[in-house]
């Protein structure tokens, strides 16, 4: 199990904005009647969005309310699922994948790189605030390894020139063309392909 | 290798565009009304004549499944549940035909809804595929637009309504009643069964869950026929199956290609041979993660599908192939795997929460050479505690590749850590005794 603890500091109180609460209102719609309390996964990463890529506790009860469920629950899915940030994290938010297939193509040369780009440890804020990274178990691009993902783009095929060049870019303000860095398209062999080529032609 | 005539994910390669003009040229949502108005037992028939097994990991057959579902509607509705929560390391299949061939999983979705008599499907998807799950809602959207779902889905006269629903990083979510658990806003911890979701499912009305993979393939087999599904691969291994090669190989990719494919031709033809070459080759992990991995010896004669991995004490899993080679520490790839295991263990069985930490840290002392003689075996004893011994099959999953590099690799772990044992084993020693204190005189 992974250790979550929520921040020291929390804001006094959270309100779904208007654009927020219309796409709250349009989740709920998914589901049957009664059966809102499945809205609270898409719920929290609106409250997540809204709140600058992180979860407050009041954000937490707040959203008990409007789903009329228990405030513990909604605690209990926010410190159970990884992907819910429960204390600040940077607006670039790097997550470097170190699990075995990226691994031994070389992950930890793209953790060297946030660490000496961005900050020495994971989850801690770099120096202008702006960016913090983090390293996380298998992110299913296990083909284009070694990979990272910054917000919700992935960013494959790297080494550790690449990663500099990206998180250069980061730091700048600028947001680096995501996808594969060798030029490859997709997830076809690199120069090598033997099937489909009639359409590779086309 | 299999026909390209014969390649069901046309654009794999994202070679023709995933927008549902481009999709139809190319074969999808043509006549599904036809294939509908056959009626269920058809579709289940054909489905049981191809001898589909699910794509997902555990090769359950599909047909199967299907007819598990009530013949008649109760009070209680039916659901279709897809999961698209890959998060096995070294798989990356699902990913491909959400982003590229949506609207074979789409139509999927119309016929095994119908087939299964529900009129909701969810599609649950997990949360790093953001930006795949935005395409997957693009061509949900087109499909609703063209009348291809929705009510009166097709002209057939059934509705169907699909959703997408994220899942927030939990490898655990991918097990069929976690992922329910989720899909209802809980914690995913796994269910006990029986019951099967096939019965009480969400929120205890009868689901059916199927792969990606599975449900997208479906609308093949029934436009060319189970017999020619049947007829690639070997008996009971049938049809195609997307491949997922990485590490150490010259070009990682996916490719379709026929079950029953030697692993050497996978890894040779497909992915540019391993690095330095395949004298170089240390070990193969099969199937995803959770499988024990394979030595290079038998890797020169070994063909990839269910049965014939299940001979060698692994399994297919989800197909993803992870190649090491001699370059790399085995032990600590497999340390790596077990932290990924305690990483994503949800804590709700105490043999695998306490279990998988414990793996991980004896795997990474082991790496180092720190670890005592004993260790090795009691490493072994640890595993055959937790597997077996866990709600779902985590359990299983956690403890097997520890398994394969016990039952492969023992020599080279023994090499490396010959400590004398902290205790030496005396007779005298009563078997609970706690056995730190032992090297302290008068503690």
């Amino acid at each position: 199990m992974s250790l979550r603890r929520p921040a020291k500091i929390q804001p006094e109180s959270f309100e779904f904005n208007s654009s927020s609460l219309e796409a709250a209102n349009k989740i709920v719609s998914n589901y049957p009647e009664g059966k809102q309390q499945s809205a609270v996964m898409a719920l929290l990463y609106i409250a997540q969005r809204q709140n600058d890529n992180w979860i407050p506790l009041e954000a937490m009860k707040y959203i008990a309310k409007f789903l009329k469920m228990p405030y513990i629950k909604v605690y209990e899915v926010a410190t159970f699922y990884t992907m819910y940030n429960l204390s600040p994290v940077g607006k670039h938010f790097i997550q470097v994948c170190t699990t075995t297939p990226c691994m031994i193509r070389g992950a930890s040369k793209l953790v060297e790189v946030c660490k000496e780009k961005i900050s020495e440890n994971e989850c801690e804020l770099s120096i202008d605030k702006n960016c913090s990274w983090m390293e996380v178990e298998c992110l299913g691009a296990c083909v284009n390894a070694p990979m990272m993902q910054i917000n919700d783009d992935y960013y494959e095929d790297l080494d550790r020139e690449k990663t500099l060049k990206i998180l250069d870019k980061i730091l700048k303000g600028e947001t680096p063309k995501p996808g594969s860095y060798r030029g490859r398209i997709n997830n076809e062999p690199e120069n090598n392909r033997k099937t489909l080529i009639d359409l590779k032609n086309a | 290798m299999l026909k390209d005539k014969d390649r069901i994910f046309q654009n794999l390669y994202n070679d023709l565009g995933s927008d549902v003009a481009s999709s139809q040229k190319r074969g999808d949502w043509v006549k599904t009304k036809d294939l509908i108005d056959k009626g269920r037992e058809w579709i289940i028939e054909e489905i049981k004549t191809s001898q589909l097994r699910g794509r997902g990991g555990a090769g359950f057959p599909t047909g199967l499944k299907w007819s598990f579902a009530p013949k008649e509607v109760g009070s209680r509705p039916h659901y279709l549940v897809i999961n698209g929560d890959e998060s096995e390391p070294g798989t990356c299949k699902d990913r491909d035909i959400l982003r590229f061939e949506p609207h074979k999983l789409i139509e999927g979705c119309l016929i095994a809804a119908y087939a299964v008599q529900a009129h909701v499907c969810y599609i649950y998807i997990r949360g790093e595929y953001f930006i795949d799950g935005e395409k997957l809602q693009t061509a949900i959207n087109e499909a609703y637009e063209k009348n291809l779902i929705g009510k009166n889905a097709s002209g057939t006269g059934w509705d169907l309504d699909i959703y997408i629903h994220y899942g927030a990083g939990a490898y655990i979510c991918g097990e069929e009643t976690a992922l329910l658990e989720s899909l209802e806003g809980k914690k995913g911890q796994p269910r006990l069964k029986p019951p099967f979701p096939a019965l009480i499912g969400l929120y205890g009305c009868p689901t059916i869950l199927n792969n990606v993979e599975t449900i997208a393939v479906v609308p093949t087999i029934l436009r060319r026929g189970g017999k020619w599904f049947a007829s690639l691969g070997r008996e009971k291994n049938t049809g195609t199956k997307i491949f997922c090669i990485s590490g150490n190989v010259n070009t990682p990719c996916n490719v379709e290609e026929e079950m029953s494919i030697p692993l050497k031709e996978l890894i040779e033809v497909h992915a540019g041979g391993v690095t330095g070459g395949w004298d170089n080759l240390q070990a193969v992990i099969p199937g995803g993660s959770s499988m024990p991995l394979i030595p290079k010896e038998k890797c020169e004669t070994l063909t990839m599908d269910f049965d014939s991995l299940m001979a060698e004490k692994s399994g297919l899993g989800t197909a993803g192939i992870v190649v090491i080679n001699k370059d790399q520490d085995i032990i600590k790839c497999m340390a790596r795997i077990a932290r990924f295991y305690k990483h994503e263990s949800c804590g709700q069985c105490t043999p695998c929460r306490e279990g998988s930490g414990w793996m991980w840290r004896m795997l990474e002392r082991m790496a180092k050479g720190d670890a005592t003689k004993d260790e090795v075996d009691m490493l072994g004893d640890v595993t055959n505690q937790i597997a077996g011994h866990t709600i779902c099959a985590f359990g299983e999953g956690s403890s097997w590749p520890v398994q394969g590099l016990l039952r492969h690799f023992k020599k080279e772990i023994i090499k490396r850590n010959n400590l004398d044992p902290i205790v030496q084993k005396k007779n005298n020693i009563p078997y609970l005794v706690d056995q730190h204190l032992l090297d302290k005189k008068n503690a």
